[in-house]
């Protein structure tokens, strides 16, 4: 599976009641890459990757999703290359089995039975659901909900995938497990487009960190560099990531994304001390 | 204030008990956190506190639940209510569907209560201007984002002023900023009395804010304490609970042979700011 490009050109959204949530986004996102999209509540973070699978179409400016243009195509038809995972799993959770409700998306792709069930079967395997795939996915807890919703779209073996808010509700394992399906997915060559609040699992998993504070991008770029820009983050209510903020009280003048590089980097200085 | 003695609780028509033997005592105006994977038992145990079990859910409950003394199983739901506020997990189910105004959302449980509609409207500003909820209160409840509903959801719960109120993962879906604004007002109900029972896997914020954490695992609760000493717990992993990195870098320190002698894992950036300041850190 092979990612593709994206790429949004001063684009402007306006709600039907007047609100300009979108206010002019340029931004180009490489076959294959994990962005993550940070910013507080009502910063236009799901408004703007909403235009991904044509659930909004800009008021202004233009979205490229491959060699489409999103105005071309209906969400039916951009399904086949955005997978998308609602915040809330209960928007997209709709049939009477977990099972069921991850076949649906292949098998309204056109996959076959055969092939459906196989990939259903895969990610439920994946996301540690095999043994409640009889269930009813309303009797399951949220974090399981969620994590059904993320099935049926890894089922759906699309280019690009993109979550809203994945790790919310799901305990430390569940999050562990997330973190682990990015990597794969970045592994398996996908683009993968993230919005979330976790930093730490941010830092952890999503090279690329793109910043938003009323509509508009105030950064963008590698985690290491964006998390260091105390003064924007500071601007758009985003807080560093634990080992970042415990880095810079240090003085050290490095930001470390995770605990093996934090380590490391502990390490050498106090050889060098001692040295 | 909260008292749970030997709880135990079966889902209708099911054999396996999600609780067994729970006892709480939890005194008044205090917050205490509730840590416990995902599948533990939580939202089960939430509602049981608030009454919602066996009231709503049914099943088999034994052993008792009682609230400033009084047993909740004795009470109608409707009373229940009124000493327990329960803000549920997913704040969109919270919502009540009936009102079209953020206003009227926040007012919609006074009204059922019969509060006359001068304080009513005292009550809905006070809670609105406690969450930033102002400049909203016109829209509909569905225009919100998830975030903002959460805080409408929160307010719906506050307004009433129950003298305890059980939170599930009440900042699920609200940025650092918006989360931090629910435990500073957290911490002012408990100022005034108020007992909050709060489920939650923020742990660095239920350092910061909770005076007591229990861990809820293997359908009990196995550990309640301090909470410096429940997040340095070696055993919070079997439990499939996480720690903060702060304690997780300096067990991964240690491992490497740096922070020799370090006798308490830190669980707080001013902790772990200690600890790493007198290896290699700041000099």
């Amino acid at each position: 599976m092979t990612g593709m490009h994206l790429r949004f050109e001063d684009v402007h959204y306006r709600y039907p009641a007047g609100v300009e949530a979108i206010r002019g986004v340029s931004l180009a996102i490489e076959p294959g890459e994990r962005v993550a999209i940070v910013g507080q509540n009502g910063a236009g973070k799901t408004t703007l990757v909403r235009h991904l699978n044509g659930i909004f179409k800009p008021t202004a400016g233009t979205v490229h999703v491959g060699d489409w243009l999103t105005t071309d195509h209906d969400i039916a038809e951009l399904a086949a290359r955005v997978g998308y995972v609602f915040q809330n799993p209960d928007e997209q959770l709709f049939a009477r089995s977990v099972q069921a409700d991850v076949e649906f998306g292949p098998r309204n792709l056109g996959v076959v039975p055969e092939e459906t069930t196989r990939r259903a079967e895969q990610a439920l395997a994946t996301v540690g659901l095999v043994e409640q795939k009889n269930a009813h996915p309303h009797h399951l807890s949220l974090s399981e909900r969620k994590r059904v919703a993320l099935a049926g779209v890894l089922a759906m073996h699309t280019p690009i995938v993109v979550l809203d808010e994945p790790t919310t509700g799901q305990d430390a394992a569940g999050i562990d497990m997330v973190g682990k399906v990015m990597d794969t997915l970045a592994a398996d060559g996908r683009t993968v487009i993230v919005i979330t609040h976790d930093m730490d699992f941010c830092a952890e998993h999503f090279p690329r960190v793109v910043v938003m504070t009323n509509g508009q991008i105030q950064a963008d770029g590698d985690a290491r560099t964006v998390f260091g820009l105390a003064q924007t983050l500071a601007e758009a209510a985003v807080e560093p990531p634990q080992l970042i903020r415990l880095s810079q009280r240090l003085g050290w003048g490095y930001s470390p994304l995770n605990t093996a590089e934090f380590v490391e980097y502990c390490a050498r200085r106090r050889s060098e001390r001692v040295g | 204030m909260i008292r749970l003695d030997g709880v135990s609780y079966a889902y209708p028509d099911t054999v396996r008990p999600v609780l067994e033997n729970v006892s709480l005592d939890i005194g008044r105006g205090t917050i205490a956190g509730i840590l416990g994977a995902s599948g533990a038992g939580k939202t089960t145990l939430a509602k049981i506190i608030a009454g919602f079990i066996p009231h709503v859910d049914g099943g088999e409950l034994s052993g008792t639940v009682s609230v400033e003394g009084q047993g909740m199983g004795d009470l109608q739901l409707a009373e229940a209510v009124s000493r327990v506020g329960l803000v549920i997990q997913n704040p969109f189910n919270q919502i009540s569907g009936a009102r079209y105004t953020v206003r009227e959302e926040i007012a919609f449980g006074l009204e059922n209560f019969g509060v006359a509609r001068p304080e009513m409207q005292d009550r809905v500003g006070e809670v609105a201007d406690l969450l930033n909820l102002g400049p909203l209160l016109d829209r509909s409840p569905y225009e919100l984002s998830g975030g903002q509903q959460q805080l409408v959801a929160i307010a719906s719960m506050i307004v009433l002023r129950t003298p305890v109120l059980v939170m599930d993962e009440p900042t699920s879906q609200l940025d650092p900023a918006g989360t931090r604004m629910v435990f500073d007002v957290l911490s002012t109900l408990r100022g005034a009395g108020i007992t909050v029972v709060i489920f939650e896997h923020k742990l660095e914020l239920l350092h910061q804010h909770a005076d007591v954490l229990y861990v809820l695992a293997d359908r009990s609760i196995v550990a309640a304490g301090d909470p410096t000493d429940i997040l340095a717990d070696a055993h919070l992993a079997e439990w499939h609970i996480g720690s903060t990195r702060y304690t997780r870098v300096a067990r991964a320190a240690q491992k490497r042979g740096l922070l020799a002698g370090l006798r308490h894992l830190p669980v707080s950036l001013e902790q772990a700011v200690a600890v790493f300041a007198d290896d290699g850190g700041a000099r």
